[in-house]
């Protein structure tokens, strides 16, 4: 059984810690969103490195260009609701059409904050930045992804949005896996059906592929931690050696992992069954993010059990 | 550079202007007329950018916040020596970086503009980014009257506020008119003065049309140590050219054969006075 790790968000804010202490040319902005963001531990040990601008994330990405500009390397941290929707015409133009080298980190992403409802939830994020260019999406699955991301973010150069949950994440991994932006990671291989799953569905597909074994049907996993630019390769090579595609998301599943999946399907003329797993368009139930997830398909169990009807269909 | 040259210079730049926005069949008018003597001044007399430092980024720093005027600034860092006349030409061709509004694709723009409320929040970045490094240089930042509408704006005062930018140097083209109407009529805007200096800037008004006007207060900016500064310009939308002055339609109107050659000649004339 994989053991339990940290929240991903802690990971993130642990790794940035230790690496701006190494390197004092990385800023942190916030929007009243250094607790959120587990970034009291940075804002106490390097108080010159952070950049607070109150409730204000037109203006957190707007600086954060500004410091970017002037040669900073900057991690703007703000709910993921907030960022990519209030200031999405900021990441449009002065992050991703400017090409400036900022880091956007979603934090709370997708339906973490739960029964806050969805003034705060960010089931749109995929959807609106796959559509700027120059926008490169990542969604880390566990605290090992969520540290790796941190690390190449660092030296990326260009425009980034990652988004990070809030709950403790099963960690998938073994040591010695390789990450790298733009190339997922194949957790498992097995000849039936592949699950592609990004960010914190992973572990809901990994458990998934545990209970199908049990009925003796062998799943690859994927992990697409990187939504754009899209490993198509992988995808491609995986779809046309399985007998059918489960996606599953935190997300809506308009202009999500799912849709770019199909999309790549229907344009290389590959034959196989797909089923899009996420929120639906409809007033979203209420629920804390598991509830949630399960209420919409995405519990390991109805995962397996989708996984089976698509096989027998 | 002396009074009388920058004088010269600003009649020239308007030629220039009215030149590619005929030639070209697009751009903002007005608005470019507005300001070009704010322009000249800031590169001509105050700020530190040349094509030669540009490169690197111990220098000033200015970003255009009210994008659509880019022709005035396509003008003045065409005779900065940023690229040539000929570049400058290419403008609203297919394929040309030269748009409608200021893309780093063009030497010598700092950002890309153009949707309003955007600049100034970038310029504090910078700002900010000066003061990390300790590092002397200001930055320059000019915003449209019409764009202070957009609530960013008024984000971005407090930040610049908060951290004492008193190397922060924002300029706002007061010339009354935005595409609507009046800018009091569309969504009244007084008393800018009082607004900027209840968001902690130190504010200075001035002739934006008038170069001693501006070389003086430029002279005096920052007025305040850790304080922003802001300089509300008073200009006239269309400046220089009588029958485009306080026009509402000229704001991205382009002139006709008749008109670009009545604007030439009335600018000629004002020339030839400095003979």
């Amino acid at each position: 059984m994989n053991k339990i790790g940290k929240p991903n968000l802690e990971v993130f804010s642990e790794t940035l810690l230790k690496e701006a202490r190494k390197n004092k040319n990385i800023i942190v902005v916030t929007s009243d969103s250094r607790g959120s963001g587990k970034l009291v531990p940075f804002g106490k040990e390097l108080p010159n490195q952070i950049i607070e601008v109150g409730i204000a994330e037109q203006n957190l990405v707007g600086v954060s260009s500004g410091l970017a500009a002037g040669g900073k390397i900057v991690f703007g941290v703000s709910p993921a609701s907030f960022l990519t929707a209030r200031a999405l015409e900021q990441i449009k133009n002065d992050v991703a059409y400017s090409d400036l080298n900022v880091s956007l980190i979603g934090i709370s992403a997708g339906i973490s904050y739960g029964q806050l409802g969805s003034t705060h939830h960010s089931i749109h994020d995929f959807a609106t930045l796959r559509a700027i260019n120059n926008m490169t999406i990542v969604a880390p699955a566990d605290n090992f992804e969520a540290a790796e991301v941190i690390k190449q973010a660092i030296s990326y150069n260009h425009p980034l949005y990652i988004r990070y949950g809030k709950k403790p994440m099963m960690d998938i991994h073994p040591l010695g896996t390789k990450f790298k932006i733009g190339k997922s990671i194949v957790v498992k291989k097995g000849e039936d059906l592949t699950i592609v799953a990004t960010g914190e569905t992973l572990q809901r597909a990994y458990l998934a592929s545990e209970i199908l074994k049990k009925s003796n049907i062998h799943c690859s996993i994927i992990s697409m931690h990187t939504i754009k630019p899209f490993d198509k390769e992988t995808f491609i090579e995986f779809s046309q050696n399985s007998k059918a595609i489960l996606t599953v998301e935190e997300h809506s599943i308009f202009g999500g992992l799912g849709e770019c999946c199909a999309s790549l399907i229907a344009q290389n003329n590959i034959n196989v069954k797909l089923k899009i797993l996420g929120i639906p368009d409809e007033y979203m139930i209420n629920g804390s993010q598991a509830d949630v997830l399960d209420h919409y398909d995405m519990s390991p169990e109805k995962i397996a059990e989708i996984s089976k009807d698509l096989l027998n269909k | 550079m002396n009074e009388k040259n920058l004088k010269k210079k600003s009649l020239e730049y308007r030629k220039t202007i009215l030149e590619i926005i005929f030639q070209s069949g697009a751009g903002h008018t007005g608005g470019s007329l507005s300001c070009i003597d704010i322009l000249n001044v800031l590169y001509n007399s105050v700020m530190d950018i040349s094509p030669k430092n540009f490169p690197n980024l111990d220098r000033d720093h200015f970003i255009q916040s009210k994008g659509h005027s880019v022709e005035a600034l396509f003008t003045v860092l065409c005779d900065c020596g940023f690229y040539s006349k000929k570049d400058l030409n290419t403008l609203n061709q297919f394929n040309s970086h030269f748009i409608g509004h200021p893309t780093k694709k063009v030497p010598g723009i700092e950002h890309n503009t153009g949707a309003l409320g955007h600049g100034l929040s970038v310029a504090v970045g910078l700002a900010i980014c000066k003061k990390i490094d300790q590092k002397n240089n200001k930055v320059f930042s000019l915003l449209g009257d019409g764009e202070l509408s957009e609530g960013s704006v008024w984000e971005a005062c407090t930040t610049a506020s908060k951290y004492n930018l008193d190397n922060l140097i924002v300029i706002v083209d007061r010339n009354d008119l935005q595409i609507t109407g009046k800018t009091e009529d569309v969504n009244p805007i007084e008393p800018i003065d009082k607004k900027f200096k209840s968001f902690g800037f130190e504010t200075i008004s001035t002739n934006g049309n008038n170069i001693s006007d501006l070389l003086y207060v430029f002279q005096h900016v920052p007025v305040k140590e850790n304080k922003p500064t802001v300089i509300i310009a008073k200009t006239t939308k269309g400046s220089g050219v009588s029958f485009i002055e306080n026009q509402i339609n000229w704001h991205h109107k382009v002139p006709s054969k008749d008109e670009y050659e009545s604007a030439i000649s009335e600018l000629n004339e004002k020339l030839n006075s400095y003979e």
